[in-house]
């Protein structure tokens, strides 16, 4: 077997690195610029898309509170969604966790079964759950819980609930991976220790699964706020949010300055929580993580 | 009755039984290792002192408290883990005070007995130190002073120094034995290694199958072990194969002394350390191996009854050259002669 002379440098890296390179600038460095460029343009209802610098776009969004409301809409959807679903599905990996080898297997399928149809397929199904004749409120009324039904479509309520289903198995994933590189001794030398558990869960365990935790967290987050079926179908026109709002912008009133420019401070401010929340991550757990 | 009591102790994994009827009593203060190969049920016991693990029949005693009836957490022992099992978020001290504090022990007494554990183990000043940033035999120190620091009545060490480099180990050693004599704990560990075995403990439990082949003093055990199994595996032995007649011993064509054996076949073990070279007389043989160990030389030698291992140490005098004819003696008294199993 002949080897490749790596540490010469010369081309051979660039050229095994090549392909995914190209790739990368192709379908997503170049369309990118593409979009921050768009958001610079000028649109005219009669005029088209106008190829020249203005900051109109980007000023509309600043001042008009209408931009606001939706950016905190989609925001404290993504928020609370991570929130339950950290909240289901830590305890939800931990339970898998111990459970014994046939149902493991068997209950992990279960969890992470949903990933495996269309999200489109699976908010629809909502959809139908969620109607004032659907199985919920009949169940509800039925049951005595409430008077009347409840409206779930067109409603936070309902989009939160519908990507909550759709992104606990993120967390499960991740904070499964996290509790299976424990040392299962650890726990034991706790409980030699006097330690009740309870107690172990919360001083032993806890802190040892929270990167995974919040790495899940991280994920659910952005896409909760990025998410597009689940408000399109169940949030329908009414309840816009971002990624709606900008799908609208691009498809409907055919403004595409304007979109690009909604889609790029969804980027931008995505980013920027996404990296912060790294950073703090790492930083705070850097002796659990190494 | 002594301090820690097992009284026929079995533990069935469906139909494998791991530890057989194990009996054992340890006295207060004593140093007891249970050495043995892989999966010959050591850690099963250790686990089933430790409550991880619930005995199929048996009972264990501590000083006069059934074990078996107590939940692991209300036990009180101290258990250091082949993997240390650290608190990987906790520093050194954190780790250490973890135990003191679900004993409910106040604030200020708790930073005194933390800082006297570290000082016991050599650590002072690494109080703040996370696990991942100590080497291999500081995270061992601290998962000592964890496991003493809650004055436990009695200290399970599971294979503790297995994972440290042979110099290091060496030290520990050492130092494990130094600490145990100093704060005098009832000590039970658990090892596969003999010269750690025998380094540290007051008595050796040689471990096979999950029975206890052999109970005795290190010494005692390696002067004259009481199966061929604990022979071989305490220290290199040579098993020969030898004659018995009117009390004379006959291996190849040199004679011992066998007062008081009955005749017939019998199997002759002798340690490589106590054969000597001979000018005269003693069983020939050519050196077909000899390699330098540094304070010992080992050497295979071949004779008519097989091959012999000889050790003699380096003090000096001149070591037979390979392919040279030498005679090999040992004095009767440094020979066990056991009777040769028919199928064996």
């Amino acid at each position: 077997m002949s080897s490749v002379d790596v540490a010469s440098g010369g081309r051979t890296p660039w050229l095994l690195a090549g392909p995914a390179l190209l790739l990368f600038v192709g379908i997503v460095l170049v369309p990118i610029v593409m979009t921050v460029l768009l958001s610079f343009h000028d649109w005219g209802q009669y005029k088209g898309i106008e190829t020249i610098i203005t900051l109109k776009n980007w000023h509309e969004i600043a001042t008009d509170s209408y931009f606001f409301e939706i950016f905190l809409r989609t925001f404290r959807i993504a928020l609370l969604t991570t929130v339950i679903s950290v909240l289901i599905g830590a305890p939800e990996a931990y339970i898998l966790s111990r459970m014994a080898p046939p149902w493991r297997g068997v209950f992990l399928v279960i969890v992470l079964g949903p990933l495996l149809i269309s999200v489109v397929a699976r908010t629809l199904g909502w959809a139908l759950l969620f109607g004032s004749t659907g199985l919920i409120n009949v169940a509800l009324v039925r049951l005595g819980i409430v008077a009347t039904p409840v409206q779930f479509m067109f409603t936070e309520t309902g989009v939160v609930i519908g990507l909550v289903h759709v992104l606990v198995p993120f967390v499960v994933i991740s904070v499964w991976a996290s509790l299976q590189r424990l040392d299962p001794q650890i726990e034991n030398a706790a409980v030699s220790l006097g330690g009740s558990g309870f107690t172990v869960l919360r001083r032993i365990v806890l802190p040892q699964v929270m990167p995974g935790i919040l790495s899940g967290a991280i994920v659910v987050f952005a896409l909760a706020a990025s998410a597009f079926a689940t408000p399109a179908i169940i949030g329908g026109r009414r309840l816009k949010v971002a990624s709606t709002l900008a799908y609208d912008e691009f498809l409907n009133t055919l403004n595409w300055p304007l979109g690009a420019a909604v889609a790029v401070l969804l980027l931008i401010g995505l980013a920027a929580i996404i990296v912060g929340s790294n950073r703090f991550v790492e930083r705070r757990y850097a002796e659990v993580f190494r | 009755m002594s301090f820690l009591v097992l009284q026929s102790l079995t533990k069935r994994f469906g139909d494998v039984t791991v530890v057989d009827g194990l009996s054992l009593a340890v006295e207060k203060g004593e140093f007891v290792s249970l050495l043995g190969p892989s999966g010959c049920g050591k850690t099963t016991t250790l686990q089933m002192i430790a409550g991880f693990v619930e005995p199929s029949a048996g009972t264990i005693n501590l000083g006069g408290r059934d074990l078996t009836k107590i939940k692991p957490a209300a036990r009180g022992l101290g258990i250091v883990f082949q993997s240390y099992a650290l608190f990987p978020h906790m520093t050194a001290a954190e780790n250490i005070a973890f135990g003191l504090e679900m004993r409910g022990v106040a604030r200020p007494e708790q930073t005194k007995r933390v800082a006297d554990a570290l000082a016991l183990v050599g650590l002072a000043g690494f109080s703040d130190r996370y696990p991942r940033r100590m080497s291999g035999g500081q995270q061992q120190r601290v998962a000592l002073a964890r496991a003493l620091v809650i004055k436990p009545d009695v200290l399970l060490l599971d294979e503790p120094l297995s994972n440290l480099d042979a110099k290091l180990r060496e030290e520990m050693q050492v130092e494990l034995r130094q600490i145990q004599r100093t704060v005098g704990t009832t000590t039970v560990l658990v090892t596969h290694d003999q010269g750690e075995a025998m380094a540290l403990s007051d008595r050796i439990v040689v471990m096979n199958r999950g029975r206890a082949e052999h109970v005795a003093r290190p010494t005692e055990i390696y002067r004259a072990p009481a199966t061929a199994f604990v022979a071989n595996f305490l220290g290199k032995i040579n098993v020969l194969p030898a004659d018995i007649s009117n009390g004379v011993a006959r291996i190849g064509t040199s004679q011992w002394s066998a007062a008081g054996m009955a005749d017939g076949l019998a199997n002759a073990s002798v340690r490589p350390e106590r054969i000597a070279f001979s000018d005269s007389e003693g069983l020939a043989g050519t050196v077909k191996t000899r390699i330098f160990q540094g304070h010992h030389w080992l050497l295979h030698v071949a004779t008519e009854v097989g091959l012999v291992l000889v050790i003699t140490p380096n003090d000096g005098r001149a070591v037979p050259e390979e392919d040279s004819t030498v005679r090999l003696t040992w004095r009767a008294e440094d020979m066990t002669l056991t009777r040769a199993e028919s199928a064996a």
